[in-house]
């Protein structure tokens, strides 16, 4: 539901960028960084105040990989799959971390919303391959174990938000 | 200017936009998907691939025509891709080619015959994607669709609406409404002209052919047709006939043969349309209230400033339009008698149009809980039921519409074309009624396919500022040129598609501007013939005035619920 | 603070320059990607501290000197494998693989003694190299676009300025034309460093021909191959070198605005270019009447946000113009009708990089480095099975040899070099034979390769070449945007294809079938990525066409890599049942009871190889 908070917020984003199409990406990504992920209310609101037919912001929420139109986990854990990554095994990080969080490829997220696990385009650390970034955090040369470790650490709360 | 080669013959080209277009002058008819010539060019099939003397490979909707250009149109390379390309959209394209809707008439299953594509070299699909329903005019099957694009920019560069998008990416690429709805609850106006551009099944008409049949076959119901004037100068199109050519005449004598009661013309009801639009055009001349006067007959523009123009709602014409101000006449007329005879009177429309069908399901449109119109079909289904029945349409003799309510002025057919409305409207306010060759200088700038046409009458010694406009684009602009004070009309006709109702979302497709001129001229073909040249002549409608309306007045004007 | 004279910019400039060769004792340590992953920031405020402690109350037992030691942070100098890199002046020392506790020995001993700390110093076999220009890492490059990379803080105008930053800007405003400007570049034969290398000055001279009300200068940063990060420590560690070049690129050509789009994974390059660009406005080398002359020109920074296909130029733009990055068919090329449809200087990083020191030394002295067809230098980014990791730059015309065996120290644990895969996912695979071919533009294109953007991936002897092909198969099958039909289903099939054939599941005519698409691919997708795609594919089927029939035929990888070709197998007589594998595997396939020999469901196992790690016993084994 498009509630007054979510219109003054919405409203906030919009009025920091100039109100035509070209802000559009940008005014995207600000309401991701506010609320984690696009919602549909939020867009809607935004194609009512911009004039673009939310069909169009549909298509270009959905074209970008870090839009999601799901809430995300308070904490998300990217592993890049870079060239080198690859090459240095990330795929077995990946696997023991959706083990551990009962996940897979189409559930990313944690039924209490606290994880969101993903794969992720090269980070540029690639002589630190394989590298793993949790909100923000780059984590070099992991192993499944050394993550699943990581993993602990957030449930038990000893990883703050602004780590 | 210049001259390129093409297949090692000169060619002259002039101001083509693209090769292509050079291409097809010189009798070749290159194939594509995505490039039709009044949508921006997309470039995404690769069908119309081109060699130039080095072997590099380019499409050619997308390279402009060079002096001393030399390219070829067919090598063994291009031939090898464009198979290839078939046969990769055929692999991730429903195989079910039997069963599909418009087979026969798919551009893919075309060029895959010509093509000779007799193998895929891929397995299938492994997931179906849910075919959308939800919607009165129309259906999409995602697995149909070529990822061509063609709706999309009908929908976003004509119609100006944006129901439909590209979502997703790469293999995941798909066509959708917002947030994946279904196109039945978005803000699509049902024109149907993404039917029209869509070269495979994925697009079609909502078939209503089973409802029909149903009430054929059923004693108890007395089925009245009603045909709309665009459809008999298109129909013919579907039985080998040249566009415009004028059916009216073996369309009432299929309808009878496939057993329809009784068969009128809703130009009749455009007629009525036209004098009690004029009267509430003079009304608000006079009041200098909720001017301009906004017609109301095309449903897509209806809904559309619904969606975008909420505010515009009282400078919209409170009447019906002529589908539905017939049905509710119909019903009315036609009420005792069902009583005597036990039956029930069923209101068929034949129309143009997809968005039609909307606007007989929208809930206002009933009176005493009798539906105004119960099943309106298109041009394209209408040629269904006359080939399911093995009519030789072209062989028929024709037959006259059936009395009273066949009968119609000229000014009621030319509702058909952008700037009918008008022109009818105009002509029924004029005390002396124009000659056909004198409403052909009169209304020269309100015939035609301009974008936007604007005109200045005398009526009654007051100048009257007239705008038509056909396409939704065209439209919206129009109307921001009005809100910001650019512009000013007292009346505007709006049509949705592109030339009007010819060019409708239930017509033969696909449409260009030529076709479009043929089918009207088809139009005022009849209307130069036509012994009544003016609705408030048409003597009929001076009877149901006098008579059915005289205190029923509310049968032929829109209440919202 | 404005700056609004070129005079006042250079008194600026011998200003800043007095000062910071004052400053004698430095700490400057990496703040890239790389070294922030490994710590480096942590290491930053530990220095912080005990500097801050000594000045605070003074009881921390060091010499007097310790003072005046400045502590700085600084972009990328490029060995990154032995991040966190620290670096200690005078001396040129360079530490590498710091840790925080490290830090006080730091200041303790090099400061305090006078002496290196043997243990945190570069070593290669025993040898020991103190003064980081010494290593061979850095002998063997030769750093023009680089030279401050590392040496500079990036988020310091003024050491940009002392270093002789921003003087090209003030050389072109007072002694050259746009039309000059453009000249230089052409004859500079400066090629653009994105992939194509089509000549920067060409573009230049044609977006200066076209009237138009506006223009663009846009810098491609959406450096988005997998294992290519030489555009990320440019922007990181010399932000102001790229501006420059926009700059002068604008006063060339009469642009007015110009955009930075920048990938999504690079955060720290998107804060470093903010704050240049702040900088620069308040210096008044941005905005209106750039150092008090006519020209007027601003730079916005676009973020991506993830799409890889946005590195092409057309859905760049599109990009920016706030659509979805879909590249586009155009009867105009950019640079009459690019952003907004207006005349367009599309760049990359590195390109604007070169700029300066092309106006600073003349088109004559850039040509004397690199290949007559290709001057210049070129930074790469070398990742893989090397010894030395990280970014390097040589001239253009240097051999694979030198770079990886000579420069980035070989391949890692002593094993055989096998292939090195160029220009990421749109490049192609160069072997053995190609190992003494100069790299440059057109000797690369010839072998089916490309410089794409200078990423590098070095392979050994136990990489499956199929399996890579595969895995970048599967990249652009993923960041294919969808629009044109062989790029959305041609890559889908081929990777359908290279999947059977990893999984042991194809015959030969698939692999004809893997030929044929791959030239369809090739020769009719729409844009640069999807003309590309298949580049993979074709060079690896060209040079290892064995290895794809070893695994189609024989079932085998060699390499023992592709899973579905291995059986893993827990040996009997060495399990001693401790269960930690049957713990520790994912698919729960590991079956038996503690203290009796476990086995392996060979169904449900995945092959990930995660067992053989955690066995402590040797007992579990790849056959």
């Amino acid at each position: 539901m498009l509630t007054s908070e979510m219109i003054e917020t919405v409203d906030t984003i919009i009025n920091e960028h100039d109100n035509n199409q070209s802000s559009i990406i940008s005014i995207l990504q600000g309401i991701q960084r506010e609320y984690r992920y696009l919602p549909e209310e939020a867009l809607n609101y935004v194609s009512d105040r911009m004039d673009i037919s939310s069909s169009k912001i549909y298509g270009i929420a959905t074209f970008y990989e870090n839009f999601s139109l799901e809430p995300k986990g308070k904490h998300i854990i990217k592993i890049c799959d870079g060239t080198a990554c690859h090459i240095r095994k990330s795929q077995p990080i990946l696997d023991a971390l959706r083990k551990e969080l009962s996940l897979s490829e189409d559930r990313i997220t944690t039924d209490d919303l606290l994880i969101t696990v993903e794969m992720v385009s090269c980070l540029g650390a690639c002589s630190l391959a394989p590298v793993v970034n949790v909100d923000g955090v780059v984590y070099a040369k992991m192993t499944p174990s050394k993550t699943q470790a990581l993993v602990r650490k957030i449930k038990e709360g000893q990883l703050s938000e602004d780590n | 200017m210049g001259t390129m080669i093409i297949d090692n013959k000169k060619v002259e080209f002039s101001n083509e936009k693209n090769v292509l277009e050079v291409i097809r002058k010189t009798g070749i008819d290159l194939p594509t998907f995505c490039y039709y010539s009044e949508l921006s060019i997309y470039g995404a099939c690769r069908m119309c691939i081109v060699e130039d003397k080095w072997g590099n490979i380019f499409t050619s909707c997308s390279q402009l025509p060079k002096d001393g250009m030399s390219i070829s149109t067919q090598t063994p390379k291009l031939r090898r891709y464009r198979k290839n390309i078939l046969e990769l959209l055929l692999s991730s394209h429903d195989r079910d080619c039997t069963s599909c809707n418009i087979t026969g008439r798919c551009d893919l299953q075309k060029l895959a015959r010509r093509f000779g594509i007799e193998e895929i070299r891929f397995g299938e699909l492994d997931k179906k994607l849910p075919i959308d329903d939800s919607s009165h005019s129309i259906v999409r099957n995602p697995n149909k669709c070529i990822y061509c694009g063609d709706c999309v920019r009908v929908c976003e560069e004509v119609q100006g609406v944006g129901a439909l998008s590209f979502t997703h990416r790469g293999s995941d690429l798909r066509i959708s409404p917002a947030f994946n709805k279904g196109i039945g609850e978005v803000n699509c106006v049902d024109c149907g002209q993404c039917r029209t551009s869509c070269p495979t099944g994925a697009i079609t008409v909502k078939d209503d052919r089973e409802d029909f049949w149903e009430v054929i076959w059923d004693k108890n119901k007395r089925v009245v047709a009603q045909i709309a004037p665009a459809v008999r100068v298109a129909l013919g199109e579907r039985f080998g006939m040249e566009a415009g050519e004028v059916t009216i005449g073996k369309i009432v004598a299929s309808l009878k043969k496939v057993g329809v009661n009784e068969v009128y013309d809703t130009a009749f009801a455009a007629d009525m349309t036209v004098m009690e639009e004029s009267e509430e055009f003079v009304q608000r001349l006079t009041s200098e209230e909720n001017l301009p006067l906004f017609t109301s007959c095309c449903p897509g523009w209806v809904k559309f400033a619904e969606n975008r123009y909420p505010e515009l709602e009282n400078n919209i014409s409170s009447c019906k339009s002529p589908q539905q101000m017939f049905g509710a006449v119909v019903k009315e007329y036609y009420k005792e008698k069902d009583k005597e005879d036990g039956k029930e009177t069923v209101m068929v429309s034949v129309m143009p149009c997809t968005a039609k069908k909307a606007e007989a399901a929208r809930e206002e449109f009933e009176v005493d809980g009798v539906r105004d119109v119960d099943i309106v079909i298109t041009t394209n289904e209408l040629a269904r039921i006359i080939k399911e029945m093995g009519i030789v349409f072209d062989e028929l003799e024709d037959e006259s519409l059936d009395m009273p309510f066949g009968l119609a002025s000229g000014a009621g057919i030319i509702f058909g074309a952008t700037g009918g409305v008008t022109e009818a409207v105009v002509t029924r306010l004029l005390k002396d009624k124009p000659d056909h060759t004198e409403k052909q200088v009169i209304f020269k700038n309100v015939r035609g396919m301009d974008n936007i046409k604007e005109s200045i009458f005398t009526v009654d010694g007051r100048e009257v500022k007239v705008a038509i406009v056909h396409g939704l684009k065209n439209a919206d602009d129009l109307i921001k040129m009005i809100k910001s004070g650019e512009r000013y009309y007292d009346f505007i006709e709006v049509m949705a598609c592109p030339g009007g109702c010819v060019s409708g979302g239930g017509q033969p497709s696909p449409v260009d501007t030529e076709l479009r001129k043929e089918r009207a001229k088809g139009l005022y073909k009849i209307d130069r013939t036509s012994f009544i040249k003016s609705s408030d002549k048409n003597p009929i409608v001076s009877k149901i005035f006098e008579d059915m309306l005289k205190d029923k007045k509310h049968l032929i004007h829109v209440h919202k619920k | 603070m404005k700056i609004t004279n070129t005079q006042e910019l250079y008194n600026n400039h011998n200003l800043f320059k007095e000062t910071k060769e004052k400053e004698t004792k430095k700490i400057i340590v990496c703040a890239g990607t790389g070294c922030v992953a490994g710590g480096a920031l942590d290491i930053y405020d530990e220095f912080e501290r005990l500097l801050g402690e000594k000045n605070l109350d003074g009881k921390v037992d060091l010499v007097k000197e310790v003072e005046d030691i400045s502590l700085k942070k600084s972009g990328c100098p490029g060995l990154c494998e032995a991040g966190p890199l620290v670096r200690i002046e005078p001396g040129d020392i360079l530490y590498t693989m710091v840790k925080v506790e490290d830090c006080k020995d730091i200041i303790d001993e090099t400061f305090g003694h006078d002496k290196p700390l043997e243990r945190l110093l570069f070593n290669v076999d025993g040898e020991v190299y103190v003064s980081k220009h010494s290593i061979p890492f850095y002998i063997n490059q030769s750093r023009i676009v680089l030279e401050d990379c590392g040496e500079i803080d990036p988020e310091s105008i003024e050491e940009y300025i002392a270093n002789g930053g921003y003087l090209a800007l003030a050389r072109v405003l007072d002694k050259m034309s746009p039309k000059d400007v453009c000249n230089e570049i052409v004859e500079s034969k400066l090629r653009g460093r994105g992939g194509g290398g089509f000549s920067a000055g060409t573009k230049w001279s044609q977006v200066l021909s076209y009237e138009s009300d506006m223009k663009y200068i846009i810098c491609n940063g959406d450096e988005g191959d997998p294992g290519a990060f030489m555009d990320m420590c440019i922007m990181e560690g010399i932000p102001h070198s790229i501006l420059e070049g926009m700059i002068i690129a604008a006063y060339a050509t009469k642009a007015k605005e110009g955009y930075i789009y920048v990938r999504a994974e690079y955060p720290l390059a998107v804060k470093r270019l903010t704050k240049a660009i702040q900088q620069a406005r308040q210096y008044g080398l941005l905005g209106k009447n750039i150092l008090g002359t006519d020209l007027s020109f601003d730079i916005h920074i676009n973020q991506g946000a993830g799409a890889f296909v946005c590195g092409e130029g057309s859905a760049l733009i599109a990009s920016i113009e706030g659509e979805r990055g879909m590249p586009r068919v155009k009867a105009k090329r950019t640079v009459e009708e690019g952003l907004w449809k207006k005349p367009t200087v599309l760049n990359n990083v590195e390109t604007f990089a070169n700029v300066r020191y092309i106006i600073m030394n003349g088109a004559e002295w850039y040509r004397s480095h690199g290949t007559e067809n290709s001057p210049g230098t070129k930074a790469f980014s070398v990742t893989g099975n090397v010894n030395n990791t990280g970014v390097v730059e040589v001239p253009m015309g240097t051999t694979l040899r030198e770079m990886i065996f000579d420069t980035c120290g070989g391949i890692m644990d002593g094993k055989n070099f096998k292939a090195v895969q160029i220009g990421g996912p749109s490049g192609g695979c160069l072997t053995e034979e190609h190992l003494d071919m100069p790299l440059d533009f057109d000797s690369l294109t010839e072998v089916g390769a490309m410089i794409g953007s200078g990423g590098m991936v070095v392979m050994d002897q136990d990489t499956c070449i199929v399996e890579v092909a595969r895995f970048f198969m599967n990249f652009t099958q993923n960041e294919s945007c969808g629009k044109c039909v062989p790029c959305r289903e041609g890559t889908k099939r081929m990777l359908e294809i290279m999947e059977k054939i990893v999984a042991g599941k194809a015959n030969m005519r698939d692999l004809d079938l893997l030929e044929e698409l791959a030239y369809t691919v090739t020769e009719t997708s729409l844009c640069g990525l999807g003309k590309t795609a298949a580049n993979p594919v074709l060079s690896t089927m060209k040079y290892f066409k064995n290895e794809y029939i070893e695994h189609i035929v024989d079932k085998k990888c060699h390499s023992k890599v592709c899973e579905a070709l291995k059986t893993i197998i827990i040996i009997p007589e060495l399990c001693k049942g401790c269960s930690k594998c049957a713990r520790i595997c994912p698919a729960d396939a590991i079956l038996g009871k503690v203290r009796e020999t476990y086995t392996i469901d060979q169904d449900k196992c995945i092959k990930c190889g995660a067992c053989i790690e955690s066995c402590a016993f040797h007992a579990i084994e790849e056959v």
